[in-house]
């Protein structure tokens, strides 16, 4: 293991590792510590100047409750979960498909499509900005959800391809074999011997881009206006200027948007991750 | 149950024969219509339109070059460019930044996987959140930084209202995320460290940096390469802490390409979906740079793979 592990090091050096820990922590998290002390803080504090102080008093009930039933927040909150949940079911239902295709089949074109999948999940939004908007709008689906979700399926199948094709390709081929060998259609194969091992990768890649899709900004903007669509990324540009100034309201207001894929990361966090390092390890 | 393909009466159909072909095609056809209409095909109609004079509404004028012309006497479009570099530049130092964090990290005391998951969850936060976090952060009165540099006795900085440091301040921000990331992916490595070398290593004599650099960096490879792509990426996407944070100010001193494609296109300043388009093709094409590598890097592999 490197580097040395601490149990055997010095007293000394387990001591220091030990208080450096959460002192570097708070370090670490000091920006959002702070926002989390103003979500908690009457408006009054603002007014006279107390920021860091001990708030005059305890308003968290207060705060949350105003920006739950005084704002849109619920309902760009309720978008956002209309937007994202689609996505994934599409998105990984998708790519559990073509990830089938590329990583069992050997055809001429098989790398060139694969690379195509891969290359179009790392272009700039921007180059897609025009055409996307102006087909979205054509088809009528502008400032819809399923405008929104029908992109982030499309846009999403890249970086989902590339996972479950990667995930396939490890997983034992004899398997497959020993099916065609039996007379198994191919279509039964996927479904009866090649799905069910891809759980892992299916828990995986839906933590993800539920997490990638509830945290889209520009497609949000680009895409739909106003509280009809608008997932709660964008709403809560409009919740700030109705509270604008009101910090203890914004706060809470953010960090209300941000729990979800918060929540999804820490209770799904062994998937999570093994997602978002896959490749990291050879 | 599998008797129906297996019954000896009656040949291979056409779709028994050809199965081997159809079947990829079949599955592969969903994802790459959608794909396609959404993603490949809009890529080469804003090369189309970058052609053009367009408000994205009425009849649209071929100007042949004269977008990109604009783009070289562009007093903004060069400061854009050169934020792009400085992003590609500074935001690289998440891929050190994390590696520090995770050999920090990279031990088995009580509550260290507690302390993982904290250090790492700022990579979950949506860009718009880590912006407005940190715009408060950076707030000249009620500021967490300023009230820390008056607590030690310091002048206090507008970060984001001077234009020589709103850039640099909203890069910080972006560190922020990107390293939780860069360190996830090198715990994860770590993790996976042959420790035969690690001994044999420590056998040789081999400490501190130079069983680093020596043994522990080279079997790092594969999560500082992953590192790097997302880093790059992430850095030339930058567009929501922009938006959240500086919307483009103070002056336009913060903009980047992708921000500036955005304005020119779709705000209150016009719709002008030629020129925003020949911005986007720049941008494209500077990204293309390095797909280019990441994939030749991914095609190496594959064929490694094969033999």
């Amino acid at each position: 293991m490197f580097p040395t592990p601490i149990e055997k090091r010095s007293r000394a050096a387990q001591v220091t590792y030990q208080t450096l820990l959460p002192l570097a922590l708070i370090m670490w998290l000091l920006p959002l510590i702070a926002v989390m002390l103003f979500s908690i803080r009457p408006f009054s504090d603002f007014g006279a100047g107390n920021y860091w102080g001990v708030p005059s008093s305890f308003e968290f009930f207060n705060n949350y409750g105003r920006v739950f039933f005084e704002s849109d927040m619920p309902r760009y909150l309720w978008n956002s979960v209309l937007i994202t949940v689609p996505t994934v079911i599409g998105a990984v239902a998708l790519s559990c498909m073509t990830g089938f295709a590329l990583g069992v089949y050997r055809f001429r074109g098989n790398l060139l499509i694969f690379f195509m999948f891969i290359a179009g999940n790392f272009v700039p939004f921007q180059i897609l900005m025009v055409p996307v908007r102006d087909l979205t709008v054509n088809i009528g689906l502008y400032d819809t959800k399923l405008g929104l979700v029908l992109f982030h399926i499309a846009f999403q199948t890249g970086f989902c391809t590339l996972f479950m094709r990667n995930f396939i390709r490890a997983l034992p081929y004899e398997l497959i074999e020993a099916a065609r060998v039996e007379g198994v259609a191919e279509w039964r194969i996927f479904w009866y011997v090649v799905l069910p091992l891809m759980r892992p990768a299916i828990a995986a890649l839906s933590v993800l881009i539920f997490t990638f899709i509830w945290n889209d900004y520009f497609w949000a903007i680009v895409l739909t206006q106003g509280p009809n669509a608008q997932p709660v990324t964008a709403g809560i540009t409009s919740f700030n200027s109705q509270f604008v100034a009101q910090y203890h309201l914004m706060s809470a207001g953010s960090i209300v948007a941000a729990i979800p894929p918060v929540a999804m990361f820490f209770l799904m966090q062994r998937h999570f991750i093994a997602g978002l390092t896959l490749g990291a390890v050879k | 149950m599998a008797t129906t393909t297996l019954d000896p009466r009656d040949g291979p159909t056409w779709m028994q024969r050809n199965r081997m072909t159809v079947t990829p095609i079949l599955f592969l056809l969903p994802g790459m219509l959608f794909f396609a209409v959404y993603v490949i095909i809009p890529i080469f109609q804003s090369f189309n339109i970058s052609f053009y004079r367009w408000d994205g509404l009425g009849e649209a004028t071929y100007i042949g070059l004269a977008n990109y012309e604009e783009l070289l006497t562009d007093r903004n479009f060069e400061i854009s460019l050169w934020n792009n570099v400085k992003w590609l530049v500074l935001y690289l130092l998440a891929i050190p930044l994390g590696l520090f964090i995770a050999l920090f990290l990279n031990q088995t005391v009580t509550g260290i996987r507690l302390y993982k998951s904290m250090f790492f969850f700022p990579f979950v936060l949506s860009q718009v959140v880590v912006g407005l976090v940190f715009s408060w952060f950076y707030l000249p009165r009620e500021g967490l930084l300023n009230g820390v540099l008056t607590f030690f006795g310091m002048e206090t900085v507008n970060v984001l209202g001077d234009p020589d440091l709103a850039t640099y301040g909203i890069i910080a921000a972006g560190l922020w995320p990107q390293t939780a990331y860069c360190m996830i992916l090198y715990l994860t490595g770590l993790n996976a460290v042959d420790p035969e070398q690690v001994e044999a290593g420590r056998l040789d004599g081999a400490k501190g940096w130079k069983m680093l650099w020596y043994v522990i960096l080279p079997q790092l490879k594969p999560a500082t390469f992953i590192a790097f792509v997302v880093t790059i990426i992430g850095a030339l996407r930058s567009f929501d802490l922009i938006s959240i944070m500086t919307n483009g100010g103070p002056f336009g001193s913060t903009r980047v390409l992708s921000f500036y494609m955005f304005e020119k296109a779709l705000s209150e300043f016009g719709f002008r979906m030629g020129y925003g388009s020949a911005i986007a093709v720049v941008l494209f094409l500077i990204m293309l740079v390095f797909i280019g590598y990441f994939l030749w890097q991914m095609w190496q592999d594959e064929r490694e793979a094969r033999r």
